[in-house]
Formats: C-alpha cells, sequence, structure tokens
C-alpha cells in the first residue's frame, strides 16, 4: 500500500486525497498547521487551517480562499479523514491527523507539550504513523517550568526600571510576543511595542481574542515616555538605529535558543531567558511514546540524533526527513515574515 | 543562563554567587557593567570565596584535578545517554563544561546546598591524589547539591578550563572600590607567587599587609595600536623608537640575591632557560627589568617559530641551546636600588637601564636599542624594513612618560607593519565555540598544488558576525562528506588570509605553518582559478621564514 503521506519537492503529500500540508512551493489544495512563515506561505490556491489561524493568515497573506475548521471536527477529503487537533505552539496551531483504510497519520507541524494558556493545550493522538518536529531533539534542551522563567523576566524588568533602564524584550512577533505579554501584563501600566509586534497584537485582539493592548511606537513619540519603560521588538530589530531611542536599556531575547550561552553571547545581548515555544527533549520523547506510533518520520531541527535514538531505544521506527521548514539556530524560532 | 542574570543578588552565597558572577560577566557587553557585577561580588561574598576569586581572574586557575573523559564517563552513567549522543550535544554547545550542566538531571530547590566556592575548591586540592573512586564520589555528590549554573563553573573549575573576559585591570579598579588601596599598590599586591589556600583577603589586601615576596614582578604596561598617521603624536624628537620584538613579553627580577623570571601570568621555570642562570651573578641586587624573551643568534633575533619548538619541550637538548639560545632583550627599568621607579620619566628610567646592561658583556642580555630618526616620515621608511630584522613594526614611547600598569592609550604606541597576506579557498568547515557554538566559524583553507588544492592553515576570527552567518548557511548547503564535526565543504568561497610570520613545519602536509593567521578578507570578487599556489607560499617561507 502507498503511503498516505509522502515527501515531495513541494511539501508534504497526501495523494489520496490530493492535497498538501504546509507546502513550501504553490499548490491547489494547502493545509496548514500555523501562522508561521515556513509553514503558512504565499500563492496556494486554497488553504484550509483551523480558525484561529484564519486572522493571522489573512494579515500576512491577505485575501485568499480560506477555510476554517475547528478542533476535532472531521471533513473528508476524497476518501480521506481529515482532522485538525491542538499544538499548543501558537494561537491556532494544530496538528493535523489523516485517517484512510484504518490507518492514522498525524502531522505535528510546530508544537510544545505545556499549556501557555493562549494556543490551546496540546493532546498526543494515538496514531500508526506520527511525522514530529524535532527543533530541540537534544537532551540539552530541557526547560525550566515557565512561571519560573517569566519570574526572571519580571525580576529583570524590575532592576532595569531601578537602574532607570528601558527593557526592550525581543520576541517574535507571532507567538513568543503574545505569550511574553501576557506574562508581564501587571509589571507597567503601558507596554511599548514595535510596529510588527503591534499589527500582530492588534490584529489577534480585533479577531476576538482577549490580549493586552500595547502602544506601537512611531518617530513621534516622545522618547521621555519610554524612558525605563518596557519595549517588545521582533528580534530582527536588534542593532537598527530604531533601538537607539531607548538608551540607556537593557536587551532581553526570550528563545530557546538562549539554553546555550554561546547563543547568547554572540547576538550580544544582555539576558537571555530561554523560553521556547516549542517542545523540549522530555517533551519530544514522550509524545512520541504517547502517540504510541510504530514509525516516526522526523523533521526540521535535530532529526538525525532524535531519530536515531527512539530506533535505539525502540521507541518508534525513525527515519530522518528533509523538509524546508526551518529550524536554524536563529532567535525567532522561524522565519522572520514581516516588515518594519 | 537567565535565572542567574535576572535574580540579581538575592539572597544566593558561596558558589552561587559566583556562577552568577560568571554569568553577569560573560553576559554584559560594556566595561563598567563587569565592573559593576565585581564590585557587587567582592562587597557580597565570603573572605575566603573573594581571595579565590581574584586568583583565579588572575590567572592561578587550579590545577586539572580530573579529565573531561572522566566527567563525560560518569555524565553518561547517571543519564544513559549513549555516547554517541553526548557527543552530538557537545558539538552542538561548544563546551564540554557546559554541555554535562545541562545534560545532568536538575537538583530540586530543596536538595540544592549552597556551599563556599572556596570549600568545592580546597576539597578538591585534598584529594587531588586520591583514588578516582574519592574524587568521583566527592564530584557526584557536589553535582547533586547545585543547580545548572553553579554545575558550570564548578565543571570549568575542576576541569582546569576556567576562562573569563575580565582584564586584570577591571578586577584591580573593583577591588579599588572595596579596599583602600591604591590601583598600582593592589596590581601589584595580587601578582607574583601567592597561593589562595594559605592566603587570606586580609594577608593579601589589608593596608598594612606586608608579606615579602622578592619574586613579585610589576604589572606590565601594554600599548595599543596606532591606528592613525604618527605625524598626530606631536614632535618626533618627544618620543623614543624601538624595534618591536616578536618574543615573550618578560620581566627579570633580582632580589635578594636570586633570579626571577616572569612572563605575562606566570613565573617560568628557570631550567627551561639555563642562558640566564649566569645572569644571577651579572645583574646588580634590586632591580627589575621590563624586556622580551627571545631566541638570538650573534645578536640578531630568530623568528618566533624558534622559541615554540623550545617552550613546548620539557627538557632542553643542547642541540636547541645551540640553535636556539635565549636573549633578554631589555626595554625598561622599573626597580632600581630596591627602588620603584616607575614614576621616573622614561629617559631617566632608560639612562639606568643602559648603566646596568651595557657593561654586561654576555649573549644572554642586550639592550633593545633605540633607532635614531629625525622625521617620522624617516622612521616610516625604517618601518619598512621591519620584516627583515624578524621584528613585528615600530614601538613608539614617550620620552617623558612614566611605566603605567596595563593597557593604557596615550604613551606607548605600537606602530606594526602590515600583515602578509594571500588568497585561498575554504575547504573544510566546523562548528565554534564559545560563542560561535552552533555556527560553522572554524574553517581549513588551501591553496593550488598543480590542479590539486593543499590545506596550509585553519583560521577562526576576521570577519563580522553577518558574514559567519552567511557562511555558514553556505556550509549546509554545500557540505560534501562529514567527518565527526568536520565538513567538506565545495571549494568556492575566496578569502584573503593575513599572517604575522611563516616558518617550514614537518607538522603540515604542507610544509608551512602560519603565525596568527586570520580572514582578513572575503574575495566574493574572485574564483577558485584566482588563489594563490603553494609555490606562492614557499617563496614567502624563504623570503620571510628563514
Amino acid at each position: 500500500m502507498d503511503n498516505l503521506i509522502s515527501f515531495t519537492d513541494k511539501g508534504l503529500y497526501c495523494a489520496q486525497g490530493n492535497f498538501y500540508i504546509d507546502p513550501w512551493k504553490a499548490v491547489d489544495k494547502a493545509i496548514i498547521t500555523h501562522g508561521h512563515g515556513d509553514h503558512a506561505r504565499f500563492g496556494n490556491k486554497n488553504y484550509l487551517c483551523h480558525t484561529d489561524t484564519k486572522p493571522i493568515l489573512q494579515l500576512r497573506l491577505g485575501n485568499n480562499n480560506y477555510e476554517t475548521v475547528k478542533w476535532n471536527e472531521a471533513i473528508y477529503i476524497n476518501g480521506v479523514k481529515v482532522s485538525l487537533h491542538p499544538a499548543g505552539h501558537i494561537i491556532g496551531s494544530s496538528q493535523i491527523r489523516l485517517e484512510y483504510n484504518n490507518e492514522v497519520w498525524v502531522v505535528s507541524g510546530d508544537y510544545k507539550t505545556k499549556d501557555d494558556g493562549l494556543s490551546g493545550k496540546f493532546e498526543p493522538i494515538k496514531c500508526n504513523v506520527f511525522i514530529t518536529e524535532s527543533t530541540f531533539g537534544l537532551p540539552i534542551y530541557k526547560w525550566k517550568p515557565q512561571q519560573e522563567i517569566y519570574d526572571n523576566i519580571i525580576n529583570w524588568i524590575n532592576k532595569n526600571k531601578e537602574n532607570g533602564k528601558t527593557s526592550v524584550l525581543l520576541a517574535y512577533s507571532l507567538g513568543k510576543a503574545q505569550r511574553v505579554l501576557q506574562a508581564i501584563k501587571e509589571t507597567t501600566q503601558t507596554i511599548y511595542a514595535h510596529g510588527a509586534v503591534f499589527n500582530m497584537q492588534q490584529a489577534l485582539i480585533n479577531a476576538g481574542f482577549n490580549l493586552t493592548p500595547v502602544v506601537r511606537i512611531t518617530p513621534d513619540t516622545p522618547k521621555e515616555l519610554l524612558k525605563a519603560s518596557v519595549v517588545i521588538a521582533p528580534p530582527s530589530a536588534d542593532g537598527t538605529s530604531w533601538m537607539k531611542k531607548f538608551q540607556p536599556h537593557s536587551v532581553g531575547v526570550c528563545s530557546g535558543w538562549m539554553q546555550v550561552r554561546g547563543n547568547a553571547r554572540r547576538r550580544n545581548v544582555d539576558a537571555g531567558f530561554a523560553l521556547s515555544d516549542h517542545a523540549d527533549w522530555d517533551g519530544l520523547i514522550q509524545t512520541v511514546k504517547e502517540t504510541g506510533a510504530e514509525k516516526i518520520f522526523v523533521t526540521h531541527g535535530f532529526q538525525s540524533a532524535f531519530s536515531r535514538y527512539c530506533y535505539e531505544q525502540n521507541i518508534a521506527i525513525a527515519a530522518e526527513v528533509k523538509t524546508q521548514f526551518e529550524a536554524s539556530p536563529d532567535l525567532s524560532e522561524g522565519e522572520e515574515f514581516e516588515g518594519s | 543562563m537567565d535565572d542567574v542574570r535576572a535574580s540579581f543578588h538575592s539572597g544566593k552565597n558561596g558558589l552561587g554567587l559566583f556562577a552568577q558572577l560568571v554569568s553577569e560577566l560573560s553576559s554584559s557587553t560594556k566595561t563598567n557593567d563587569k565592573l559593576q557585577s565585581l564590585v557587587d561580588y567582592f562587597a557580597t561574598a565570603p573572605d575566603e570565596d573573594k581571595v579565590w576569586v581574584i586568583a583565579i581572574f588572575s590567572g592561578r586557575r587550579p590545577r586539572r584535578a580530573v579529565s573531561f573523559s572522566l566527567l563525560r564517563e560518569w555524565c553518561a552513567e547517571i543519564t544513559q545517554y549513549p555516547h554517541w549522543l553526548l557527543d552530538e550535544c557537545y558539538h552542538t554547545v561548544g563546551d564540554l563544561a557546559e554541555t554535562l550542566a545541562l545534560l545532568l538531571p536538575e537538583t530540586k530547590q530543596q536538595n540544592q546546598i549552597n556551599k563556599n566556592l572556596s570549600h568545592y575548591l580546597e576539597t578538591f586540592i585534598s584529594i587531588e591524589k586520591q583514588d578516582v573512586s574519592v574524587r568521583k564520589k566527592f564530584i557526584i555528590d557536589s553535582w547533586n547539591q547545585m543547580n545548572r549554573d553553579e554545575r558550570f563553573v564548578f565543571n570549568k573549575l575542576i576541569t582546569g578550563a576556567f576562562r573569563i573576559g575580565v582584564s586584570q585591570k577591571t578586577i584591580v579598579n573593583a577591588l579599588s572600590k572595596i579596599v583602600d588601596l591604591s590601583s598600582s599598590i593592589i596590581a601589584h599586591r595580587i601578582s607574583g607567587n601567592w597561593d589562595p589556600v594559605t592566603t587570606s583577603f586580609e594577608d593579601l589586601l589589608s593596608e598594612s599587609a606586608s608579606v615579602t615576596d622578592f619574586s613579585k614582578p610589576y604589572p606590565f604596561y601594554l600599548a595599543y595600536a596606532l591606528e592613525e598617521e604618527p605625524e598626530n603624536l606631536g614632535e618626533p624628537n618627544e618620543w623614543q623608537a624601538e624595534w618591536k620584538w616578536d618574543g615573550i613579553r618578560g620581566q627579570m627580577i633580582k632580589r635578594n640575591n636570586e633570579l626571577f623570571v616572569w612572563s605575562r601570568g606566570e613565573e617560568l621555570m628557570p631550567d627551561k632557560f639555563p642562558e640566564y642562570f649566569i645572569l644571577k651573578d651579572l645583574l646588580p641586587e634590586g632591580v627589575v627589568i621590563d624586556g622580551e624573551i627571545i631566541p638570538a643568534v650573534g645578536r640578531k633575533p630568530l623568528p618566533f617559530s624558534i622559541l615554540q619548538t623550545r617552550i613546548g619541550r620539557k627538557n632542553i637538548s643542547r642541540k636547541q641551546l645551540q640553535d636556539a639560545p635565549i636573549c633578554f632583550f631589555a626595554y625598561d627599568l622599573l626597580e632600581y636600588n630596591s627602588e620603584d621607579i616607575r614614576g621616573f620619566p622614561l629617559h631617566e628610567r632608560r639612562k639606568k637601564l643602559e648603566e646596568i646592561i651595557l657593561p654586561i658583556k654576555n649573549n644572554s642580555i642586550q639592550i633593545s636599542e633605540i633607532i635614531n630618526f629625525n622625521s617620522w616620515s624617516e622612521l616610516a621608511a625604517l618601518r619598512k624594513t621591519s620584516r627583515e630584522m624578524n621584528s613585528e613594526g615600530i614601538m613608539l614611547k614617550r620620552k617623558n612618560s612614566d611605566y603605567k600598569v596595563g593597557r593604557k592609550r596615550g604613551d606607548w604606541w605600537k606602530w606594526k607593519i602590515d600583515p602578509l597576506t594571500i588568497d585561498c579557498v575554504m575547504i573544510y568547515a566546523q562548528k565554534g565555540s564559545g560563542r560561535r557554538s552552533n555556527l560553522y566559524t572554524d574553517y581549513t583553507f588551501a591553496v593550488k598544488d598543480g590542479d590539486k588544492l593543499i590545506a596550509f592553515t585553519k583560521a577562526y576570527s576576521g570577519l563580522t558576525d553577518k558574514e559567519f552567518a552567511e557562511i555558514d548557511n553556505f556550509v549546509k548547503r554545500n557540505s560534501i562528506e562529514k567527518f565527526g564535526p568536520v565538513r567538506t565543504v565545495k571549494p568556492e568561497l575566496v578569502f584573503e588570509i593575513a599572517f604575522e610570520g611563516i616558518a617550514a613545519s614537518n607538522r603540515h602536509k604542507s610544509g608551512v605553518a602560519l603565525r596568527f593567521p586570520r580572514m582578513s578578507r572575503w574575495r566574493k570578487d574572485k574564483t577558485v582559478d584566482e588563489i594563490n599556489t603553494i609555490e606562492d607560499l614557499k617563496t614567502m617561507l624563504e623570503m620571510y621564514g628563514k
């Protein structure tokens, strides 16, 4: 029997249903796991995604032919039963479950196993074949409890305030920014934001999410207002002249890559917070076990180490797959997609 | 690192406080922030820990008491991870001490015990010679008391691999805010021979303390590179010019009828430099001379590579003594008649130095000659002949300057010659370490050898972070093979490598070894066909390496 999903040069393809999942070239029908740029690309004729992902795609890709479903709501495409399930990565992020001829395949997309209160609680899905990401698939990546990291961020902000410094937190505008904002909203009256973060936050608020509003920084924002304030910006803003407005400031980066000292030092940042929207090593291993999958395909990340370990430890038959999903050791944990 | 950076001085002490200091120092980018971290540390840490921190930061790191391979073994035993996975992690992190700290299971908060840094180090020294099982138990018990950041510094310390980017000057400045002594006195007190196990903070830095250590050197005065035109320095007659020699900067001390030789940071074993024995009798009592340790035949210096072949050896052979006899090129006089004369102007110190050195007719010491010049353009012309002299350029010292502590601008400048360069192609890449972990930043380069390519040097530095990121991307997309951490890369990217010297080497297939190679330019305008050849390198060796 043919595989339910094959790996083609356009992306993950289900021949039976004639659709792709997160394709990197334009196709007729694409199911999108979540709104990050390396998973949701331009040019597809038809998009299928979770209800919460639609406003994100509209902001980033403009108006297209979008079809939405809720979690656990099954639809049939040429006999293939398709359903979406929470992946816990960012708002709307979903795992894609396919069932055909009594065989179940699950594509994880990007996922995190800890509940961040925004993205929906991740649940492992029983399946025969599991296609998993492996962004942090090495045992050096084991996250601290998120509350502990939030406390550290808040302490850092308070310390900067005492010293009259502006706290500039670098966080990817979709996902990390919303999460960090929820965590620090109590620390200060007003939180300022870079245009990219502002646009995303506003789009999500307009779509009905109960999120903290932020104030957009414009060339007219008086410097005095920004003194000792809290600013959220995407990683791409670091080192640009835009940052000069906040002197004196301290720069903190929120990213799983901050787990390793060298990454923080290379970026010359003042503080690194290992806060990730991906599963850590334990989360990945645990998930593979809980899906009960006899076979796994490991995509973007440390796929060779992770698949070898799963295979050697008899966790599952594992193969590594090359995709064009990003897992480069960049701070953004995803492609930078926005302009200014 | 996040928790340490962010929790600041929240009731931590002992090793935890030290781990926090290390985190702050390695992540802060401004000298003032580093200084503040050190001041905070010295203001709160227990005295017995402060002494150790001063010792560690002034180059007296504890000896390696356990090998990395044993630590790795024990970590594998605890975590049950296969060795290949530990290797994979290590290549990603780029630092074994940190890798182990990240892999070991986190100690629950309630099980963490906060002991002093001195406790761990001194216990370690006390069991240094004992059976490996004793050391193993101590290390595993210690790991179980520590959090991740504490384990990281602990692993660094016990493997003797501790390095941190803080200058001695910053340490001294921090201490001067805590104790009531001037910076130059502090700098002098913390140099020389003292043992953190037997020396208390009081002994080291109280106002009244006066431990007599006859071997104690002075902190070196170091020059910055001259980046502007020398004309901007003013009148030529206010300046003393000397050749800049390429050896080991050293201090020769004769006190209490004993001779001591120091390099920057360590006392040199007298048996490595038997040529100097005789100077104990030839030098007057109570002098300290600043100079350069350098091999020279008939008073002409030899290339640095010749000294290197000697430093590494345990025993010096008769042949080495004959082929590469060591001389001391005297630059300056810091102590005269047992009196500190660093505050005297240079021309007075120089006069006394000449009085001492010139009468000594012995091949083991000579004065660094003054270059006579009347105009800057005349000196510039002389500078062009540096390489033929086996010199790196010219040193400029203001005649009325005092002898300062550390690297200071204004009175001393090094005016180096332009480096040698060669165009070549990158053929291997490996991930870097420290701040470059997880990026391909360590490269091997090749020149043409007929139709083939021949590797001749590695280089790690000289590019911007942006360029490194770009090359990293290229490496990931253009790897041909993978040998462990090394990737063979499609030979396509051409670089100009700059270096300070070239020497013959039978350890390298190319037959040459370069001194201080670094990437000076990424030649995007050149293709592999246009790079230099092995013949070009051999010509350079003939011209500059003999």
